[in-house]
C-alpha cells in the first residue's frame, strides 16, 4: 500500500523510480572513462561551439581509445567489404576489388536471405565463426581451435559481461569473487558492481613496468578467501590502462596459479596487435596453456576476448568482437547460448568487420599491398607515439611514466603536492580528479584520473591515449608539461 | 613449500610438458578423479594433497563453472523464440544438406520476425545511405542520389573524426537523437519531444532490459514486480528471470480479440501485492505474439490505472507501422498521455521503445533502436546515462539506420518515389498476408485464429486431443511443444509453441510469422492444415 499511502497523506504523487528506489547495484556502478570529467569536457565543447572563450580553442579527448575520432583513417579493404555487404548492388561496380567482393559474397551467403539485415544465429554467422577459428589456429601456430567454441559479441565488453554473469552466484562468503588487476579497465569493476559480485584486487607492480607478480596473486587470493569465494581471474594483456605486455613465463605462472586454485580464467586480449616495444611479443593465453601440456589444456576453463575496436582497425562504432571458450562445461555452454539468444544476435555489420580482421588480404591477393601498407602505417605511427609519450612525460619533474609496451595508453604516475591533496580532500574529490579537472579547464585536454582505474593508496596517475596525430600529441604533451610545472609551483609555494 | 618454490617446479617442467604433449593422445579424461599427475615432481603432489585435505574436498579439480555453481537466475531464463524447437530446426537443415531424406525439402522458419531472412528486400535508400556512411569514397559516385549523399554527410559530420567507426556518445549520436525527437513530434501531432529524453539502443531489447534493470530493487515482499501481458514476448519473462524480479501476469482476453481488460489488470495487481512490490507495467502495442492493436480508449484506461497505482509504464511500440486491420490505428502512449492533460502528462513515468527491426524495413541485423523516457527523475536519468556508458555505445550503423527510419525521403527529394513504392509494397503485402493467414487458419476444424490486426504474427488457438495431451505429458513436454515438434519433423515448418509465450491453462496455441512470401505462405498454411487434420485423427 506504499503508493496509496502517499496519496492519503495528501502529498504529490512521488515518482515510481527515484535514486532511493533505484536498483542499488546500478547505483554502485562507476565508469570513469566516460565519467564526470568526460561530461565536463562535453560541456566545455558545447560552450566553445556557442562562441564561449577559454584559454584554448579545442578540447582534445585523450580519455578514450577511439582511434577514428582522433583522425585515424579506416582500413580501406575493411570498409569496402562492409559497404559491399550493406549495398550488394555495388558488386557490379568496377571500382571495388575482386578480393573484397569475394569476401562480401561469402559473408552474405552466410546471412539469412543473403542480407545483413537479417538476424544471425545468436552465437554469430557460422562462416565468420569458422574464419575466426582458422585465424586463432594460425595465430597460435597450429593449436587447434573449434569454431563451435567461438561466439561473436557486441564489442568485447558484451562478452566479458556475459561470462561474468554466468559466474556470479552464491551469498555472503560463498559469493563469487572476481580477481582483477589494479589498475584495471573500469568495465570490470562496473560489471562486478552491477552484478553484485565481490571485487578482488591484485596490484600490478609499477616499479617493475606494471608486471604481474605471482606472489601478489597469492596474497590477494588468500585475503579474499576470508570473505568470498574467488572463482575467476581476469587478465588484460596487453594491459589497459598500464600498457605492459606479459611475458610467456608470467602467463605460465598465472595459468598454473589458476589451475592450482581452481579459477576460471578470463583473458582480455583486445590489444593483441598493439605491441610496440621491440623486446616484447604477444602470447595468447590459449597458446601458452596448450604448450603447458594436456594436464592444463584439458582442464583450465579459459575465455579469451577480441574486438574490432582496437588493433590497427580501430573500428569502435561497429561494436564487433568475439570470445573463444575453452573447457566450458557443455551444460553451461547450452546455458550461455540460451542467454545470448535473448538478445537475439550481435550487430551483423560488426560481425562482418570482425571477419575482415581475421581474414585479411593474403600476399597473393591484389589488395594485399595497400592493406599491408595501411596496417603498417597505423601500427608504425602508434609505436612512434608510444615512445614519444614516454620520453616527453619522463622529462617532466614529478611525472614518471613506464614504457608503453603495448595497447593505446600511457598511465604515468604524477606527484601531487600535499597542499593540492588537502584541497582536493576538502572538496570531497580524489586528488587526481582535481588535477585532471584543472588540466581540462586550463588546457582543454581530457584525460582520466588514475582513481578511476584503481591505484595503490597514496599514488596518483592519469590515463591518456597515445592516439592523437604526432603533431597534436606533441602539442598535447607540451601542454601537459607546462600545466604540471605550473601546478607544482602553485601548490608547493615555490613561486 | 613456499610459493616461489612451487612456481619454480612448474617452470622447470614446462618444457618437458611440451614433449609430453606429443605422446599424450588421446588426452586424459577431464572428469577422471585420478588424473595423471606424473609430470609433476613428488613434492608437488604432496603439496596438492595437503591443500585438499585442508579443504576436506575430494582430490579432484572439477570445473569452476557448472550448472550447479552458475548464476541461478540465468538458469531460470527461458527464451522460446530461439528455444529447443529452433535448435532442432537448425539440425534438420544440416541433415537435409547432408542428403538425409525427409518428407519435405526445406525448413521454413516461421518462428521469428526476421523479414529479410524470409526474402523481403531492404529499402534501397536506407542501404544506399548506409553504404555511403561505411565507405565515404562513394560520395563521389554519381550513381548515388543526392538525398542519400546529404543524409550520409550529415550523419558522418556528427560522428567523431567523421567516421562511423568512432564511438558515439553513450546516449547516441546527437543529430540522430534530434531527428528521433522531431519524428516523434510529427507522429504525435506536435506534442513536443526533447532530444535529451532520447536514448539510442542496441535493438529495442537492449533498451527494455536496461530500464528493467534500473527498476529492479528490494528483497522479499518489497522486490520489484513487473506486470506483463500473457501471452507476452518472452524477452520480458527472460529479463525478469535474469534480474531476479517478480513476474506478474495479466491475461489478455482471447475472446475479445486479445484486448486488454482493466479489471484483469486490477485483479493481477491485487494478487501480486501479497508477495511483491508491483512497480512496472509493460504493454506491447501492437501486440506480440497476439497481433491486437490497442484502442485509444484502452490506452487511456491503462494510463489512468498506472497513475492510480503508481506504476512506471513501459510501452513496447516496435510494431507501430504494422497496422493492417481496417478501423485500427496506432496510438502512441506518449500522445494519449499528453492529450489527457498535464495532470497525467506531468506525472506518469513512461519509457517507449522503437526499433529498426520491424515495420516495413525489417533491418534486424543492424540492431538499431531507441527509447524515449518521459518524467524520469533527473537523478535517475543521470544513473541511466552512467549505466549505458559502461557498454560505450550502441552500434553506429544501427544508429544511422534508425536516423533514416525517422528521417525518410520527403516529397520532392529524388528518392521519394522509389522509397514510397518500396514501403507501400511491403506493408500492403503484409496486410494481405495477415488477412490470408487468418482466413485459411479459421477454415481448419480445431484451429481458431483472431484477426491479425497488426505486428507480424498470428497466434491461433489449437484444440489438441486428450490422447495427444497425455502422450506429451508422459514425455514431460508441454502439449503444444509436442505438437510443434511433430509439425517440424513432418513438414519442416518451424513455429513456436504457445507455452513459450504463456497462455491460459488448458489452452494451446502456436505463434507463426506472416512473413514468408504469399505463395510460400499459402503452401505453408495448407501443409499446416493437413498436418492438423492428420494429427487430430491420429490422436482421436
Amino acid at each position: 500500500f506504499r503508493s496509496s499511502a502517499g496519496r492519503l497523506d495528501g502529498k504529490l504523487r512521488e515518482k515510481t523510480l527515484t535514486l532511493d528506489t533505484l536498483n542499488p547495484q546500478v547505483k554502485a556502478v562507476e565508469y570513469a572513462v566516460r565519467g564526470p570529467i568526460v561530461i565536463k569536457a562535453g560541456e566545455i565543447e558545447r560552450y566553445l561551439e556557442e562562441g564561449g572563450t577559454k584559454p584554448f580553442s579545442e578540447v582534445i579527448k585523450a580519455n578514450i581509445g577511439d582511434a577514428h575520432a582522433m583522425g585515424q583513417k579506416p582500413i580501406t579493404f575493411l570498409r569496402q567489404v562492409v559497404a559491399l555487404c550493406t549495398f550488394p548492388e555495388l558488386m557490379d561496380s568496377p571500382s571495388f576489388p575482386e578480393d573484397a567482393k569475394r569476401r562480401a559474397r561469402r559473408i552474405l551467403q552466410g546471412c539469412g536471405g543473403h542480407s545483413l539485415g537479417s538476424y544471425s544465429a545468436s552465437p554469430g554467422v557460422e562462416c565468420i565463426r569458422k574464419d575466426i577459428a582458422a585465424y586463432i589456429e594460425q595465430r597460435d601456430e597450429g593449436v587447434p581451435s573449434d569454431w563451435e567454441n567461438i561466439y561473436l559479441t557486441t564489442g568485447a565488453s558484451d562478452g566479458i559481461m556475459t561470462i561474468l554473469r554466468l559466474l556470479v552466484s552464491g551469498k555472503d562468503s560463498s559469493r563469487t569473487g572476481v580477481m582483477i588487476p589494479i589498475p584495471q579497465y573500469p568495465l570490470y569493476s562496473a560489471a562486478i558492481s552491477e552484478m553484485d559480485a565481490v571485487q578482488v584486487n591484485y596490484y600490478l607492480d609499477e616499479d617493475n613496468c606494471w608486471a604481474l607478480d605471482i606472489n601478489e596473486l597469492h596474497r590477494s587470493y588468500q585475503a579474499a578467501k576470508q570473505h568470498c569465494q574467488p572463482r575467476v581471474i581476469c587478465i588484460i594483456n596487453p594491459g589497459n590502462p598500464t600498457g605492459q605486455v606479459q611475458s610467456k613465463k608470467c602467463i605460465e605462472e598465472v595459468l598454473h596459479f589458476a589451475y592450482e586454485e581452481n579459477l576460471f580464467v578470463m583473458s582480455d586480449e583486445v590489444y593483441q596487435d598493439n605491441v610496440y616495444a621491440p623486446d616484447c611479443q604477444f602470447h595468447s593465453f590459449k597458446k601458452v596453456l596448450y604448450e603447458m601440456g594436456p594436464e592444463y589444456f584439458n582442464s583450465v576453463e579459459l575465455v579469451s576476448f577480441h574486438s574490432t575496436s582496437k588493433g590497427y582497425t580501430g573500428e569502435c562504432g561497429f561494436r564487433g568482437g568475439y570470445m573463444e571458450v575453452i573447457n566450458m562445461d557443455p551444460e553451461v555452454k547450452a546455458q550461455l547460448v540460451k542467454l545470448l539468444s535473448v538478445r537475439l544476435c550481435p550487430p551483423l555489420a560488426g560481425q562482418a568487420a570482425m571477419d575482415v580482421i581475421v581474414n585479411p588480404p593474403q600476399p597473393e591477393e591484389h589488395t594485399f599491398k595497400q592493406f599491408h601498407q595501411e596496417k603498417s602505417s597505423v601500427l608504425g605511427a602508434l609505436a612512434e607515439k608510444a615512445k614519444l609519450t614516454e620520453k616527453i612525460l619522463n622529462a617532466v619533474p614529478g611525472i614518471k611514466c613506464n614504457p608503453v609496451q603495448g595497447a593505446m595508453y600511457a598511465f604515468p604516475r604524477i606527484f601531487i603536492p600535499p597542499k593540492a591533496v588537502e584541497e582536493a580532500k576538502a572538496l570531497g574529490m580524489q586528488p587526481d580528479m582535481l588535477y585532471c579537472l584543472r588540466l581540462l579547464e586550463e588546457t582543454g585536454i581530457c584525460v582520466v584520473p588514475g582513481s578511476g582505474f584503481g591505484q595503490k593508496d597514496g599514488t596518483y596517475h592519469f590515463r591518456m591515449t597515445i592516439l592523437p596525430s604526432i603533431e597534436k600529441l606533441k602539442v598535447l604533451l607540451g601542454k601537459v608539461r607546462d600545466f604540471h610545472i605550473g601546478f607544482l609551483k602553485e601548490y608547493s609555494g615555490l613561486e | 613449500m613456499s610459493i616461489s618454490e612451487c612456481t619454480m617446479c612448474l617452470l622447470s617442467i614446462s618444457e618437458d610438458q611440451n614433449r609430453v604433449l606429443l605422446n599424450f593422445s588421446p588426452l586424459p579424461s577431464l572428469s577422471s578423479p585420478h588424473r595423471n599427475r606424473s609430470a609433476f615432481p613428488a613434492a608437488q603432489g604432496e603439496h596438492l594433497h595437503q591443500k585438499m585435505s585442508e579443504n576436506g574436498a575430494l582430490p579432484l579439480r572439477g570445473k569452476v563453472l557448472t550448472v550447479d555453481t552458475m548464476n541461478a537466475n540465468v538458469k531460470k531464463v527461458d527464451y522460446a523464440v530461439r528455444g529447443p524447437i529452433v535448435q532442432r530446426a537448425v539440425q534438420i537443415e544440416k541433415e537435409l544438406k547432408e542428403g538425409v531424406k525427409k518428407p519435405f525439402e526445406e525448413v521454413i522458419k516461421a518462428n521469428i520476425g526476421d523479414a529479410h531472412a524470409m526474402g523481403q528486400r531492404p529499402i534501397t535508400f536506407f542501404r544506399q545511405v548506409m553504404a555511403l556512411c561505411t565507405y565515404p569514397q562513394l560520395l563521389d559516385d554519381n550513381k548515388f542520389p543526392e538525398d542519400a549523399k546529404n543524409r550520409a554527410r550529415r550523419i558522418l559530420q556528427s560522428c567523431g573524426g567523421n567516421s562511423i567507426g568512432a564511438y558515439t556518445t553513450s546516449q547516441g549520436i546527437d543529430c540522430v537523437r534530434h531527428d528521433v525527437a522531431n519524428y516523434i513530434q510529427r507522429r504525435d501531432g506536435g506534442i513536443p519531444s526533447d532530444p535529451d529524453n532520447i536514448y539510442l539502443t542496441t535493438g529495442a531489447s537492449d533498451g527494455i532490459v536496461t530500464i528493467l534493470k534500473l527498476l529492479t530493487a528490494g528483497e522479499g515482499r518489497t522486490r520489484t514486480g513487473v506486470m506483463i501481458s500473457i501471452p507476452q514476448y518472452p524477452l520480458y519473462s527472460a529479463s525478469i528471470a535474469e534480474l531476479g524480479a517478480v513476474q506478474i501476469n495479466y491475461y489478455l482476453n482471447e475472446e475479445k480479440c486479445w484486448s486488454l481488460d482493466i479489471s484483469e489488470l486490477q485483479r493481477s495487481l491485487q494478487a501480486a501485492r501479497e508477495h511483491c512490490d508491483p512497480r512496472v507495467l509493460c504493454i506491447i502495442n501492437p501486440g506480440n505474439p497476439t497481433g491486437q492493436v490497442q484502442s485509444r480508449q484502452c490506452i487511456e484506461d491503462v494510463i489512468r490505472f498506472a497513475v492510480k497505482e503508481n506504476l512506471f509504464l513501459m510501452a513496447d511500440e516496435v510494431y507501430q507501422d504494422n497496422v493492417y486491420a481496417e478501423g485500427c490505428e496506432f496510438h502512441s502512449f506518449k500522445k494519449v498521455l499528453f492529450e489527457m492533460g498535464p495532470e497525467y502528462s506531468s506525472k506518469v513515468e513512461l519509457a517507449s521503445f522503437h526499433s529498426t527491426s520491424k515495420c516495413y524495413m525489417g533491418e534486424c541485423g543492424f540492431r538499431g533502436g531507441y527509447m524515449e523516457v518521459i518524467n524520469m527523475d533527473p537523478e535517475v536519468k543521470a544513473q541511466l546515462t552512467k549505466l549505458v556508458s559502461v557498454r560505450l555505445c550502441p552500434p553506429a550503423p544501427g544508429q544511422a539506420l534508425m536516423d533514416l527510419v525517422v528521417n525518410s525521403p520527403q516529397p520532392g527529394e529524388p528518392s521519394y518515389q522509389t522509397f514510397i513504392k518500396e514501403r507501400t509494397d511491403v506493408l500492403s503485402a503484409l496486410a494481405e498476408k495477415a488477412k490470408l493467414t487468418e482466413e485459411i487458419l479459421n477454415t481448419v476444424p480445431g484451429i481458431s485464429c483472431n484477426p491479425v490486426q497488426g505486428a507480424m504474427y498470428s497466434f491461433p488457438r489449437i484444440t489438441l486431443p486428450e490422447r495427444a495431451i497425455n502422450e506429451a505429458k508422459a514425455k514431460g513436454q508441454a502439449p503444444d511443444m509436442f505438437y510443434c515438434m511433430k509439425l517440424l519433423e513432418e513438414t519442416g515448418i518451424c513455429l513456436v509453441p504457445g507455452s513459450g509465450f504463456g497462455q491460459r491453462e488448458g489452452t494451446y496455441h502456436f505463434r507463426m510469422t506472416i512473413l514468408p512470401p504469399t505463395d510460400k505462405l499459402k503452401i505453408m498454411l495448407n501443409k499446416l492444415k493437413e498436418f492438423h487434420q492428420k494429427f487430430t485423427q491420429q490422436y482421436s
